[in-house]
């Protein structure tokens, strides 16, 4: 029998806002599916999301939502965990909220190493405001603010991530439902900050003036950029750091440690001062 | 040397267009900007214009509109012309840095496409963003539709820069009413345009090496109250620039602006009083309002800070009622603009029967019957020679009529 995806959706709001094609349903679905893996009830799930078209992510799951403001998920997400460290927290953020107006509230969340859920929607532009530069869209490719190829450079989220503390990154894309799903998984049941670079399509607005303007191209550009972890290893860090500044990067489970958590932490320093939980 | 931009002697532009041309012709030296609806077509068309050829300065976009406000005051501190333009929770995000381009007395110039504020998120027009500003020490002008979106951001630099004034100035448009809708635009020539805001003139630059300044000194009891008194004395000085400007454009273009704009208000014992799209809805209603015997009139400052005391008071002293339309949640009073007009009467001895109106919140739609509900409403009042309605009314909410401080309450 297929999945039934309702008990964590809110129907009523069906269909999406999102356009047709677009890789954040692949994302919903397949972190639904996580979610049902994993036995979590909805009512033990908090979802924050920010501002963009993943925003749309608290509207439509049924669980806890909050929609915050542009690039603060990270921080409101630390609040709620504080407050309830035995819920599930999810955040999702778009390139744009997670890592350029927010790119602080995220690093300091890798760096505290809190039990948070961070899905970084990645589709390389500004999608819901129409085609402005992202701190992720590669080198030479349009955008609005672009008109004669981007020049910045961009991050490597999940070098980021690392480099600030996370203690598991996992990069996929929409194009690999199932692997994304198990990547969601793993990286959920892990305690502590959870990095995920999910690599989505906007073929609307990404795609549209970079000869990507369907799904399927957009799809298969971020396919081709992609390459197996197993494969990357076997590479040289200067052939590494040539393959990233080409665009390529690893996918699947990059890091995974166990450090100490801070809501843990937090509770002995609760406990030292005689506290009560 | 920028590209001409060949334009005809009517346009169809909309709000977004028309800023982006007055800021194009400008030829700002930095434009730092983050994207936002409803103003990011501003920025988007400067760009574009930058990329085409039309435009000599530099564009930046920065990671967040904090950012873009910061980069604003460093490139104007350094001696530059400069311009930016937001909405709603970018103008939110800015309000830390716009009290610092205020007290640095950085004339830098903002087009604000005025939208609600969150929470609940909403896409759409009302003045929470431009009321949000209203203490930070800007000139704030209101642009009731796209022409005037276009002339008051070319006047906004020449009162900016103005070596009496040397503040920042925001020019207000109403989110998607003014902003996405196309109207007949006339604008100016690149030259002309050019030659009326004229040149920037440098003062105290950064980068002049050999005459180091500071910007964004500490000051504490001992200095701090000077600085902000002589901040407020340049705004309360700034209206004679103002008309000075005005009067220059009108020279210019034919098309007169004044610090409070007016419609049937010669005889009128009833007046509206807006800011924005709804003073050209409310002119309308007006006259519907006079074929029905009721001497309507309509009033809308086009500047609300600094707030044109002594004309409000006096073009509204002989009108028996008045309401007071606030686009924004008043949270706690009877309304911003409401306040000002009570207290402008008030403090010049006159003492009209003023009601508060709450309308548009989140781009609730405001028609002309709606307006002339209002004037029906003021006629009451002005009949019976004392307040006989709510202090406080709500304009098309939804669910049990809400108002407060009814007559007896």
């Amino acid at each position: 029998m297929a999945f039934n995806y309702d008990y964590y959706l809110r129907t009523d709001k069906m269909p999406t806002l999102w356009c047709w094609g677009c890789g954040d349903g692949v994302i919903l679905k397949a972190m639904i599916r996580a979610f049902a893996k994993l036995g979590w009830d909805k009512n033990d799930i908090c979802v924050v999301s920010g501002i963009g078209c993943s925003g749309r992510f608290s509207s439509y799951l049924d669980c806890n939502t909050v929609h915050t403001t542009h690039g603060r998920t990270v921080a409101y997400a630390t609040g709620i965990k504080l407050a309830h460290p035995e819920k599930h927290v999810v955040v999702v953020a778009g390139d744009g909220d997670g890592l350029a107006i927010g790119g602080n509230h995220t690093i300091h969340g890798c760096r505290r190493n809190i039990d948070l859920n961070f899905v970084l929607v990645n589709n390389f532009i500004y999608g819901l405001t129409n085609s402005q530069v992202s701190p992720t869209t590669p080198q030479g490719y349009w955008a609005v603010t672009q008109q004669y190829g981007n020049i910045d450079p961009t991050f490597d989220p999940a070098e980021l991530a690392k480099g600030a503390g996370a203690t598991f990154i996992g990069r996929e894309s929409v194009a690999e439902a199932q692997k994304l799903e198990r990547l969601f998984v793993k990286g959920f049941e892990h305690k502590g900050f959870s990095f995920f670079d999910i690599h989505s399509n906007c073929h609307v607005n990404f795609g549209r003036k970079n000869k990507l303007g369907t799904a399927k191209a957009n799809l298969d550009w971020i396919e081709g950029n992609l390459m197996a972890k197993a494969k990357w290893d076997k590479m040289s860090s200067e052939e590494q750091h040539e393959a990233r500044k080409s665009g390529k990067f690893p996918r699947g489970i990059l890091w995974h440690v166990e450090e100490p958590e801070y809501c843990d932490l937090y509770d002995t320093v609760i406990e030292k001062a005689g506290g009560k939980k | 040397m920028a590209e001409k931009y060949e334009l005809k002697t009517k346009e169809v532009w909309d709000g977004n267009t028309a800023a982006a041309h007055a800021l194009r012709q400008a030829q700002v030296d930095v434009v730092a900007a983050y994207p936002i609806t409803p103003s990011t077509p501003i920025v988007q068309n400067y760009a574009q214009f930058l990329a085409d050829g039309y435009v000599d300065g530099e564009f930046v976009m920065v990671e967040s509109e904090h950012s873009a406000m910061s980069a604003c005051v460093g490139a104007s501190a350094a001696g530059g012309r400069v311009a930016t333009a937001t909405s709603s929770q970018g103008y939110a995000l800015m309000v830390e840095v716009l009290y610092q381009a205020s007290g640095m007395r950085c004339p830098i110039v903002m087009t604000v496409v005025n939208r609600a504020l969150a929470s609940p998120l909403n896409i759409h027009g009302d003045h929470g963003d431009l009321y949000l500003g209203r203490d930070a020490g800007w000139i704030h002008l209101i642009a009731n539709n796209p022409q005037e979106a276009y002339d008051m951001t070319l006047c906004a630099f020449k009162i900016a820069e103005d070596e009496d004034v040397r503040l920042p100035v925001s020019t207000n448009q109403d989110g998607f009413l003014v902003s996405h809708t196309a109207q007949i635009v006339e604008p100016l020539d690149d030259d002309t345009a050019y030659k009326f805001i004229g040149d920037y003139k440098q003062r105290n630059p950064m980068l002049d090496f050999n005459n180091p300044v500071t910007y964004g000194a500490q000051t504490e009891e001992e200095w701090h109250f000077e600085h902000k008194a002589r901040q407020h004395k340049a705004l309360m000085d700034s209206p004679a620039v103002i008309e000075r400007v005005f009067k220059e454009f009108k020279d210019l273009t034919g098309r007169e602006y004044k610090l409070v704009e007016s419609y049937n208000m010669d005889d009128a014992e009833v007046a509206v009083v807006a800011m924005g799209s709804n003073y050209e809805t409310a002119k309308i209603a007006a006259d519907k309002a006079r074929e029905m015997g009721i001497k309507a009139g309509v009033v809308c400052p086009r500047s609300f800070r600094p707030f044109p005391l002594k004309e409000v008071a006096e073009i509204l002293k002989n009108v028996k009622a008045i309401g007071a339309m606030d686009r924004s949640a008043p949270m706690g009073t009877i309304g911003a603009l409401h306040n000002e007009i009570t207290g402008a009467l008030n403090a010049f001895g006159y003492n009209s029967i003023v009601t508060g109106y709450i309308y548009g919140l989140g781009g609730r739609d405001t028609t002309v019957e709606d307006n002339l509900e209002v004037f029906k409403d003021l006629a009451l009042n002005a009949e019976a020679g004392k307040r006989v309605t709510p202090l406080q009314k709500f304009i098309k909410l939804r669910g049990p009529e809400l108002s407060f401080f009814k007559v007896g309450e």
